[in-house]
């Protein structure tokens, strides 16, 4: 499964046939264990990363960093959640440290954003805090280099 | 004056042109060439490990080292071999950092031999064994290895080839260009018979991480070192080094591991001809040994899939080929053609524009294989495949 996921993590365009091909096993196989992975919730989706600077229509993206008060039952569960699931937020995990959550938040401008923050994101019961960072240049994102291209500068034939 | 060409040491002038050489040059110029004609990996050396090389050179560390190398490289090489080949060297007196293994390999020949002592090597072989011995006045012995024992070195093989002249055995394994790997039994025997006829083994170990075990290919096989059987350690120098499974190769990397006696043999020539090898290099291994292990088994998973996909195709064309145990090298038969190696790969780069090395590029013995390496991305294996598929499909 460990080399199943790997390999999905790099190119999730890759076929059950190319996939069954490449890890010895059969496509019926492969078929079978994608199928659990998503219902089991370890693959969550299948999406294509996009460095945002290259992209016409330029989406504002911001880290904010939110304070709550932990509820008796659940902690932070039910407030994470509910804030989660609003979409223009595209991440959200709980952390240790200086505050409690982090959550990353798309907006079509500055304003939008700041609309979210100020209208949605701070007014929820039990949101004590927030410190919004606006994302200024991407260099990596999901495990992929904005620019990566370095040439193959091997010999053609060596021993 | 005498023409230059008459100035040439005769043991240099002896030496036969490489063909691997030969090869390279008609490669050249080429576009839109595969080439699975390489002998290193495609991945860069792991970020960690050029990281450590940059902040040694930040911190100013620009002088030589110690003759042995820095004792703190040495340590953790000792470390690694103990886990690795499951024998202690002390790393005071028993490990050599050299210039890559093809240094520590020179450094051994002329260590260890006198005009006209003999070297059993076998064949098909890494380009450098033969004349290695012949620029230390050696006399470089061929065993074959054949298609049929998928290129398992025979012990009664070895010993019609000794004689009283018999010094070095010389062993690679897994082996470039077949991707074999001996199996225990006859490591064994090979032993024995070093013992019995007194002979000191170099053994030449470096694609030991990279081995394919299981059914599937896909498991790390475990890797046994001559110099970890009874008896071995005390006549054996191992050689190994961080190009391929660190894919390290341009740090030009090397370690000899062997007895105080032939260490500082070796050493006596390295301090004056080598001096040390190079500090950048040697930080950079030391975080290689430290934390590399993990992208190690990862460089070797994408390998072991990259294989399963050679085998397949090869399987799917026709081509006879062995499963090759380690390194990452194929040596599919072509003998069914009726071309020679050099003929097919000739034709095959000319028509196909994909670059396999002939097996006569490793000796006599390589006739009538070719090696095709598959440390190439696994896309460009496709296509390298459909291409050769193509090519035999109009050789039939």
């Amino acid at each position: 499964m460990d080399a199943l996921l790997e390999m999905l993590q790099k190119d999730a365009r890759l076929s059950t046939s190319q996939l069954a091909e490449r890890s010895g096993k059969s496509e019926a196989e492969i078929v079978q264990m994608l199928a659990d992975a998503v219902e089991a919730g370890t693959i969550l989706g299948f999406h294509a990363v996009v460095d945002p600077d290259k992209v016409e229509r330029h989406s504002v993206s911001a880290l904010i960093e939110v304070k709550l008060t932990p509820e008796r039952d659940g902690g932070f569960d039910r407030l994470a959640q509910r804030i989660a699931k609003f979409d223009q937020v595209t991440s959200c995990f709980l952390m240790s440290g200086g505050y409690d959550l982090t959550v990353i938040v798309e907006g079509s401008d500055l304003r939008d954003v700041a609309r979210f923050v100020s209208e949605k994101l701070s007014t929820i019961e039990g949101v004590l805090s927030t410190a919004t960072h606006f994302q200024l240049k991407v260099y990596k994102q999901s495990g992929f280099l904005a620019s990566d291209h370095t040439p193959d500068e091997r010999l053609s034939v060596s021993p | 004056m005498r023409p230059l060409e008459d100035r040439i040491a005769k043991q240099v002038k002896g030496l036969p042109r490489s063909g691997i050489r030969d090869f390279f040059e008609l490669v050249q110029g080429r576009d839109d060439v595969i080439s699975l004609g390489v002998g290193e990996p495609d991945f860069s050396a792991p970020w960690h490990i050029r990281e450590a090389a940059i902040f040694s050179l930040e911190k100013g560390n620009t002088s030589y080292t110690s003759n042995l190398g820095l004792l703190s490289l040495r340590e953790s090489i000792s470390g690694y071999v103990e886990g690795l080949f499951k024998v202690h060297y002390n790393p005071e007196s028993e490990i050599l950092v050299t210039v890559g293994v093809s240094e520590a390999l020179d450094l051994v020949c002329r260590a260890l031999l006198n005009p006209g002592d003999e070297v059993i090597y076998h064949e098909p072989c890494y380009v450098s064994y033969s004349p290695s011995v012949a620029m230390a006045y050696g006399v470089p012995v061929a065993v074959r290895t054949r298609v049929e024992d998928e290129f398992v070195l025979k012990a009664e093989d070895i010993a019609e080839k000794i004689t009283d002249k018999t010094r070095l055995l010389l062993l690679n394994f897994p082996t470039n260009p077949t991707g074999a790997v001996e199996p225990l039994d006859e490591l064994e025997k090979i032993a024995k018979l070093a013992i019995e006829h007194d002979l000191i083994v170099v053994s030449d170990e470096i694609y030991c991480e990279l081995l394919y075990g299981g059914e599937s290919g896909m498991e790390p096989g475990e890797h046994v070192s001559i110099a970890s059987l009874p008896g071995m350690r005390e006549r054996t120098v191992l050689l190994h080094g961080f190009s391929k499974a660190f894919a390290m190769t341009g740090f030009r990397l090397g370690y000899a591991c062997a007895p105080p006696v032939l260490t500082e043999a070796m050493m006596k020539i390295h301090q004056y001809s080598m001096l040390c090898a190079p500090i950048i290099s040697q930080t950079a291994a030391i975080e290689a040994l430290e934390n590399g292990a993990g992208e190690v088994e990862k460089m070797r998973r994408a390998y072991a899939r990259r294989r399963n996909l050679m085998l397949k195709r090869f399987k799917e064309m026709g081509v006879p080929c062995f499963s090759p145990g380690g390194a990452f090298y194929m040596f599919p038969d072509i003998r069914k053609f009726g071309l020679s190696s050099k003929d097919f790969a000739v034709r095959l780069l000319e028509e196909e524009n994909v670059a396999v090395v002939p097996g006569s590029a490793f000796g006599e013995a390589g006739e009538g294989s070719v090696r095709a390496c598959y440390a190439t991305s696994y896309e460009k294996l496709e296509t390298a495949l459909d291409r050769i598929a193509d090519f035999v499909s109009r050789l039939q």
